[in-house]
């Protein structure tokens, strides 16, 4: 036998013991600078911007807070076509870039093998190049003379196209479609990353699981591949759709003064009329329309599509 | 390297709780300088928390942890001479198997490390594997790394936290038996955490068995095996028969018991309940210790002995022994196991059969706890 | 019929390359282009194949200037967002402290707000604080949103770290500040270089905040914009393409070594 022994209530040794607080203070030091810089520099500014935004006044008397919510009215009265344009581009681009971006996003996670790679690169690259200089290609590469456009025209795909307000005669450049377009290719990088990496963690096994089970490959991917690619394209949605909702860019790159997004107006009424309170207004509305909308969004397919 | 008592690791009310959640309840422990101790116990009865209340990694709500002499209560793990292998190893990734094993040594300030790791390296037989990435090694390659990077420190006692839990049953094995061997040869105190009975028997010179936050019952394995204290101890280790029996009376060293219509012997030394006349005791009996005779035999069975009648609910021939289930009257759901010695082809499931065994490996319990307790567990690890 | 059945099994194939070639388009007519010699000031109609602008990079007054600023600001602002955002990741996956959840949605909102009202109210708090727009106010507001987009890199990382790992270090006699070297500074690397890059991507090619802050300060994106309204020199395709090829190469390398990093994980 051993010698182990229980030792019956044994007199508790004692010992000074520094208290050992061991790092309870540690994590508010990491988290301190940060969290600084974006509470001046992220939160307090919408507190500056909401008080800018009840304020009347010029630029030579200088603006004074007199609880002026009038200008909101005013507002939306003057820019809602800017504000409808804005939210059915970026919708339309949003579905645009889910239908062409999963057929991708696919291909990377499943099929692309020793090319999966290549492919990512691909993908990421033109993230590097400034964005400003990729859509003043669209300018060539939709310009009335060129190919594009000619072949959309021999196809009779720009009569339809015209028919229901999205371009103009014979053009495409300076009409709804280009800014679609563009909205479309400038966030489709944002939509095809988070599908990927959603569709990447499925068990590639599942995919056989189905089809022993009697499921052809159509309902396999109705039923197992998208359900399961749901958080990817919860978060892929949002990803295109908050940016693309605020954008103005390509609405005065590819568009006309008739394609004019909420984005071209604060930035015109910030920048050059500089009628702040306005702007400032604008700018709230947008903010609480994008997050009223994706809360709506998560909470729906938080609850009904995610579980 | 150590003095005489340097190695002994004593804990003494050391408790550890989280939040309303009490993972250690008070516990007093001592184990000596050189030798395997095992603490023995399904998952979330406190003995990996013990464990690593003793590397430092977690402070005791209460209580101190001596090394020898020294409290190190209050000291961090980089202060302990003691040192651990990790639950899945733990080996740095982005460091090669030399550079793992240096580790310690580096810290510590050692500068020509080279022939110290390299002499550990050979010890574990991974001399050939110096400059190869953890990832590059098979699982029980890593585990000697583990044992390895631990050992090199010469640490006071090497903690063990489930060491062998990721290898396959037959590297599990022969890992053992080479843990073992190194033991020996370094004569460090060993503290070994592991939730698998067979583990802790064949390795260790004593051991904890823990439940809930206590530990229920310590000793030698044959000790624990053959005289478990609690239903608990007994269904843990292997598996018991019990059947629930009366105090009728005593003669000498041995109690008898009523059992529905039949009496059992039972040793008073073997019986940690109370043995008044009329009172209530659980009598305990493992497998492999019945005999099994057709009841058209049953007058060849030696006198002295424990008897029960029953019949074959099931038999299952599993190669060394035969592991039949009897239905009796006394117990729904006996279990035993015999040797395939000389088989009787008449030991088939509806058979009438009397069981017998020596009433010296019977042992008595106090019969007011669950019966199943620590059977139930054993089945939940084994399913997770 | 064996053309339908291959297309029916290569559709998705088909679509994904459609994409692919949707989403590369621009960058060839980019290549091309930094090869015209355009007539007029508008460089988006094919004329003659000319090395003038490759010849001649910087040959256009303040590109290169702007070009070089874009540069050291990104450096600057991912330098600052990587460490101010590890420090911030670290916080949140390894230590327990009061009020996470507004911390968390304090992180995801600069993620979730449209730039220009990010960018509109920042200008509110310059212009009410009297700050001189320049060098100073875009690098902070860089910072700003970038900061998050590192804070969500470095904290999958980390997030995948086996503590054990720290603990193991801890057991070796490894201290605290060991620890944090040895260890979880070279373990955590490759999430908080992502971020790094992630962030000076995010930096050089920002417009939408940068141009209302900036005041008259020019930087690339900026001098493209304008550019797009007086002319635009061949110069721009040249430095988009160089660009572009710099980038692969960058992103190639970048996977090699995560790749044998990976490998060791």
């Amino acid at each position: 036998m051993t010698t182990v022994t229980d030792i019956p209530a044994a007199p508790a040794v004692k010992t000074a013991r520094p208290p050992r607080k061991r790092g309870r203070l540690v994590p508010y030091w990491l988290l301190l600078p940060g969290l600084l810089w974006l509470v001046v520099f992220f939160a307090l500014p919408m507190v500056y911007q909401a008080s800018t935004s009840i304020q009347t006044g010029s630029l030579e008397d200088g603006f004074k807070v007199t609880w002026h919510f009038a200008t909101y009215w005013d507002a939306l009265g003057d820019y809602w076509p800017q504000f409808l344009r804005s939210v059915l581009y970026a919708g339309a681009a949003t579905i645009l870039c889910l239908a062409l971006g999963y057929p991708l996003a696919y291909l990377i996670a499943f099929r692309a093998g020793r090319w999966r790679n290549v492919v990512l690169i691909l993908v990421i690259a033109p993230f590097f190049t400034s964005f400003l200089i990729r859509t003043l290609a669209w300018k060539t590469i939709l310009s009335d003379s060129g190919p594009v456009v000619s072949t959309l025209n021999t196809l009779h795909i720009l009569d339809v196209t015209s028919w229901i307000g999205m371009t103009d005669g014979d053009r495409v450049l300076a009409t709804p479609l280009a800014v679609i377009c563009g909205l479309t290719y400038n966030f489709l990088p944002f939509m095809i990353l988070p599908l990927y990496t959603s569709l990447e963690r499925i068990d590639g096994r599942l995919h056989e699981a189905a089809g022993d089970l009697y499921a052809t490959p159509a309902t396999t991917f109705r039923k197992v591949t998208f359900p399961l690619s749901m958080p990817g394209v919860v978060s892929g949605t949002l990803l295109t759709f908050i940016p693309a909702a605020g954008d103005y860019v390509n609405a005065d790159l590819l568009g006309s003064t008739d394609t004019r997004m909420v984005g071209n107006v604060i930035q015109t009424q910030f920048l050059r009329i500089l009628d702040y309170p306005t702007a400032a207004a604008l700018s709230f509305i947008l903010m609480a329309a994008i997050l009223i909308m994706v809360t709506v969004y998560i909470r729906r397919s938080g609850t009904e599509d995610l579980v | 390297m150590t003095t005489e008592n340097g190695g002994d690791v004593r804990l003494a009310g050391i408790s550890k709780t989280y939040g309303s959640f009490t993972a250690v309840k008070p516990l007093d422990l001592t184990v000596p300088q050189g030798s395997f101790f095992a603490l023995l116990g399904a998952s979330g009865c406190g003995k990996t928390t013990t464990l690593r209340m003793i590397a430092g990694l977690e402070e005791p709500s209460s209580g101190t942890v001596m090394l020898g002499d020294q409290d190190v209560t209050a000291l961090p793990p980089y202060k302990r001479p003691v040192n651990t292998v990790f639950q899945s190893y733990a080996l740095f990734p982005h460091l090669d198997i030399f550079e793992n094993v240096a580790f310690g040594l580096r810290r510590r300030g050692i500068k020509s490390v080279k022939k110290q790791v390299g002499e550990m390296l050979d010890l574990v037989q991974l001399g050939e594997q110096a400059r190869k990435k953890p990832h590059q090694l098979s699982g029980g390659q890593q585990q000697r790394v583990a044992v390895a990077r631990a050992l090199i420190n010469h640490p006071k006692v090497l903690l063990l936290d489930e060491p062998l839990g990721a290898l396959d049953l037959k590297l599990r094995r022969q890992m053992q038996l080479e843990l073992k061997r190194i033991q020996t040869e370094v004569g460090i105190t060993f503290v070994h955490v592991t939730h698998d009975q067979e583990e802790a028997m064949t390795m260790a010179d004593t051991v904890a068995v823990m439940n809930a936050g206590r530990v229920e019952q310590l000793g030698a394995p044959a000790d624990l095996y053959e005289n478990p204290g609690s239903t608990f101890v007994a269904n843990f280790l292997g598996t018991s028969n019990f059947i629930e029996a009366e105090v009728a009376g005593r003669s000498g060293e041995d109690l008898t018991l009523k059992a529905g219509d039949g009496k059992l012997v039972l040793p008073a030394a073997r019986c940690t309940a109370a043995t008044a006349i009329g009172g209530k005791v659980l009598v305990g009996v493992r497998p492999e210790k019945i005999s099994l005779t057709h009841a058209d035999d049953a007058g060849s069975i030696p006198d002295g002995r424990n008897r029960i009648t029953g019949r074959v609910v099931d038999s299952s021939f599993i190669g060394v022994s035969t592991q039949y289930v009897i239905d009796s009257p006394l117990c729904d759901a006996f279990e035993v196991y015999s040797q395939n010695i000389e088989r009787d082809s008449r030991l088939a499931p509806g058979a009438e059969v009397v069981l017998h065994w020596n009433p010296a490996h019977t042992f008595g319990l106090d019969a007011a706890q669950d019966i199943e307790a620590g059977a139930a567990k054993v089945e939940e690890d084994a399913a997770a | 019929m064996p053309f339908v059945r291959w297309l029916r099994r290569n559709l998705v194939v088909i679509a994904g390359l459609v994409t692919l070639g949707y989403l590369l388009l621009p960058n060839v007519v980019v290549t091309v282009f930094s090869f015209n010699k355009p007539k007029g000031r508008f460089n988006y109609e094919w004329q003659q194949f000319s090395l003038d602008a490759w010849t001649n990079p910087c040959g256009v007054a303040d590109m290169c200037g702007s070009l070089s600023l874009s540069l050291q600001i990104a450096l600057w602002a991912t330098i600052g967002a990587t460490v101010l955002g590890t420090m911030i990741a670290f916080a949140l996956v390894r230590y327990r402290f009061r009020a996470r959840g507004a911390v968390n949605s304090l992180i995801f909102l600069p993620m979730a707000m449209p730039e220009v009202v990010m960018a509109a109210s920042l200008l509110t708090l310059f212009l009410n604080m009297g700050a001189q727009l320049g060098f100073w106010t875009i690098l902070i507001a860089h910072i700003m949103f970038c900061l998050s987009f590192v804070v969500t890199a470095v904290k999958a990382r980390v997030m995948s770290m086996d503590p054990r790992l720290e603990q193991a270090a801890q057991d070796l006699y490894a201290g605290p500040v060991q620890t944090f070297v040895r260890v979880t500074l070279p373990i955590a690397a490759p999430g908080i270089a992502a971020g790094a890059l992630l962030a000076f991507a995010l930096s050089f090619d920002d417009f939408i905040i940068t141009n209302f802050n900036a005041g008259s300060t020019v930087t690339f994106p900026m001098f493209v914009w304008g550019s797009a309204q007086r002319g635009t020199p061949v110069q721009i395709n040249v430095i988009g393409t160089a660009m572009f090829i710099v980038a692969v190469l960058l992103v190639l390398a970048a996977m090699l070594v995560g790749k044998r990093k990976n490998k060791a994980v």
